[in-house]
């Protein structure tokens, strides 16, 4: 009962965020900025749910819940092959490039350094604390490489670069919401028809061996997902460090239910009421746009040191 | 071995003085500028910067692994770095006129509130899990980042903060990195205090036993850290991994009797810090790479390396 409230009164929250990033301080041209509004809409709740279902996934084949994609250093990995590209194809080379063409090279990068990084990690069960300090260094160095890259190729060419390095949630890179959306949704669907694949995952790898799950190819297979879903996020907005964290966390904790149909359905809304509420409020309320990725980052950061330190008391 | 480094350094500094983009010969240097000008207004002063900053990190890096009796702890990954530079923004808010002193001043002082709070804080974690302390240093310097950059891009400081955030010497001329020579009185106090540091690493109850104001040492590890930081923050900018890196390898090597080994972790420091420097500017001359960026890169793979070779020791 109370969990069909909780459930109900997000669905009634997220509904208001949405509402209200589409019609607060409404003026001028109203079907020209209502269609504006919507795309920017549909592009951040393309992200919600990238950033939700990748994050809930990687926890379940990782068995533990301060661990998500972004942490590990996967969207500086992303961002690294985009200003690989920048800097192989020169900044002309690359602007003239389809954007469809670019996410599908970088997508396909990521997947790839993604088994080849993480997946002897995951098979080898490395240690919780280890894999993670490892995983932020990791991503440091990627952002560093990034750097490196950046300064190596001409001014203006890195003007092009840098603006896929920083996150924006105020102007997504629309141009790529279709192929974006329409990735989510395929790899949101497959993920729904396997939710309870992965509720026996959940239980950790012996008992999902023992239950007959071939192991080493489902963990597989989750990786490639969850490594799409980072590259959609990141390239519709760039990386946010710890906005995964933050609705898994929420959704952990408004949710009684380990089933992962409803932890997915729960970690979106909350995707949703923090992404396009919070937009909504820094916009109209605060009159600052920009900075919803680094106040998500700031409190995402506080989760994750309480979670830390939660874990242990226990 | 103090010989070999100290042989290795001087002729680092020839080098550097000798590396630039006007030439350096004593018949060719005269077309534009002086050779006796162009060496102290800008080559003597960058290389002094190089080699005080390195020393001081070094030595910064060790006393802080001391105190939070973690190998994997330095002033760039346990917010001491990311305080400082709060304080420099906020002296540049309120005092835009200030003069470099007082910013020092105001930056150490942040630099020693947020280096407080992350000991005390670190203390709480299980002692049996030593990866979870740099892990929180990692994510506490991340949460302090987020809010120097948020009080940063409301007052469009984004730019100036990009200077203090990433380590270079490219400005560094005479009359803009005096401060740093405070790191030798810095250095010197820590070598004075050598004997009871390495007594203070069995931990609290056995430096007690063995006559040690335990509580009194903190705190004056504690000031030199932070002031160590601060100044390198405020003359070069954030400058990663040395603290971390030089001790790791000094100690693996030679032990930790700090009496003996920190002039060589001081010395080390420097080499490091110098020969990054170095790099970065003959890898794209006559253009440079910002010595953090280079320090980025390399970085990660010593930490790699290191906590690996932990692992298979224990």
């Amino acid at each position: 009962m109370r969990d069909r409230l909780i459930l109900a009164g997000l669905i009634a929250l997220a509904a208001a965020a949405i509402l209200a990033f589409l019609t607060v301080n409404l003026r001028g041209h109203l079907a020209f900025a209502l269609e504006l509004r919507g795309v920017r809409l549909a592009a951040l709740m393309t992200v919600a749910l990238a950033i939700g279902l990748s994050t809930v996934v990687f926890q379940t084949i990782t068995g533990n819940r301060i661990l998500t994609p972004s942490i590990m250093g996967l969207d500086a990995l992303y961002q690294f092959g985009q200003t690989g590209l920048v800097f192989t194809l020169g900044g002309l080379g690359y602007v003239s490039l389809s954007p469809q063409l670019k996410f599908t090279v970088g997508a396909a990068a990521l997947m790839l350094l993604a088994i080849l990084i993480l997946w002897p990690a995951l098979k080898r069960r490395m240690d919780l604390s280890l894999m993670l300090l490892a995983g932020i260094v990791i991503g440091g160095l990627f952002r560093s490489l990034t750097n490196l890259l950046a300064r190596l190729i001409d001014p203006q060419e890195f003007a092009v670069a840098q603006r896929a390095m920083v996150a924006n949630f105020a102007a997504p890179h629309t141009d790529l919401l279709l192929i974006a959306a329409a990735v989510t949704l395929v790899v949101g669907g497959f993920l729904f028809v396997r939710r309870h694949q992965l509720d026996v995952v959940a239980l950790g790898q012996d008992s999902a061996i023992a239950l007959g799950i071939d192991w080493n190819r489902v963990v597989m297979i989750h990786l490639l997902c969850v490594s799409l879903l980072v590259a959609v996020s990141t390239a519709l907005v760039g990386p946010v460090t710890f906005f995964g964290l933050l609705i898994a966390a929420l959704a952990e904790r408004l949710t009684p239910s380990r089933r992962h149909a409803r932890i997915f359905l729960v970690a979106f809304l909350c995707g949703v009421i923090v992404l396009v509420g919070g937009q909504t409020l820094l916009q109209h309320g605060l009159g600052q746009a920009s900075t919803l990725s680094v106040v998500v980052d700031f409190i995402g950061g506080l989760v994750f040191i309480l979670l830390l330190f939660g874990r242990h008391r226990r | 071995m103090m010989k070999g480094a100290g042989l290795c350094l001087a002729l680092l500094v020839i080098a550097s003085l000798a590396i630039g983009v006007e030439d350096l010969s004593l018949s060719g240097a005269g077309d534009r500028l002086p050779l006796l000008d162009l060496l102290s207004i800008s080559r003597m002063p960058r290389t002094l910067a190089a080699v005080l900053t390195g020393a001081g990190l070094a030595v910064a890096g060790q006393i802080m692994q001391t105190l939070t009796r973690n190998r994997f702890v330095e002033p760039s990954t346990a917010g001491t770095a990311q305080s400082a530079a709060l304080g420099i923004l906020i002296v540049t808010l309120f005092l835009p006129s200030a003069g470099i002193g007082l910013k020092a001043l105001v930056a150490s002082g942040c630099a020693l509130a947020g280096t407080a709070l992350f000991l005390s804080t670190a203390h709480r974690l299980p002692p049996e899990q030593p990866h979870l302390v740099p892990l929180f240093g990692l994510v506490y310097g991340g949460v302090v980042g987020a809010a120097v950059t948020y009080v940063a891009w409301q007052n469009d400081l984004l730019q100036y903060l990009d200077i203090w955030m990433n380590g270079e010497f490219s400005g560094v001329l005479r009359g803009r990195y005096e401060l740093l020579f405070f790191c030798v009185l810095l250095i010197a106090a820590a070598l004075l205090a050598a004997d009871r540091l390495t007594i203070m690493a069995l931990g609290e109850g056995q430096a007690t036993s063995l006559g040690i104001d335990y509580r009194r040492m903190t705190q004056i590890g504690l000031v030199l850290v932070s002031v160590m930081s601060a100044l390198s923050v405020v003359v070069v900018g954030l400058v990663p991994f040395v603290g971390l890196v030089v001790p790791n390898l000094v100690s693996r090597i030679f032990g930790d009797n700090l009496r003996g080994t920190l002039p060589l972790v001081a010395l080390c420091g420097a080499i490091l810090v110098l020969s990054a420097d170095i790099v970065g500017r003959l890898i794209r001359f006559p253009y440079e790479i910002p010595v953090g960026t280079v320090l980025g890169v390399v970085g990660p793979f010593v930490f790699l390396w290191l906590i690996l070779q932990e692992r298979r020791n224990a």
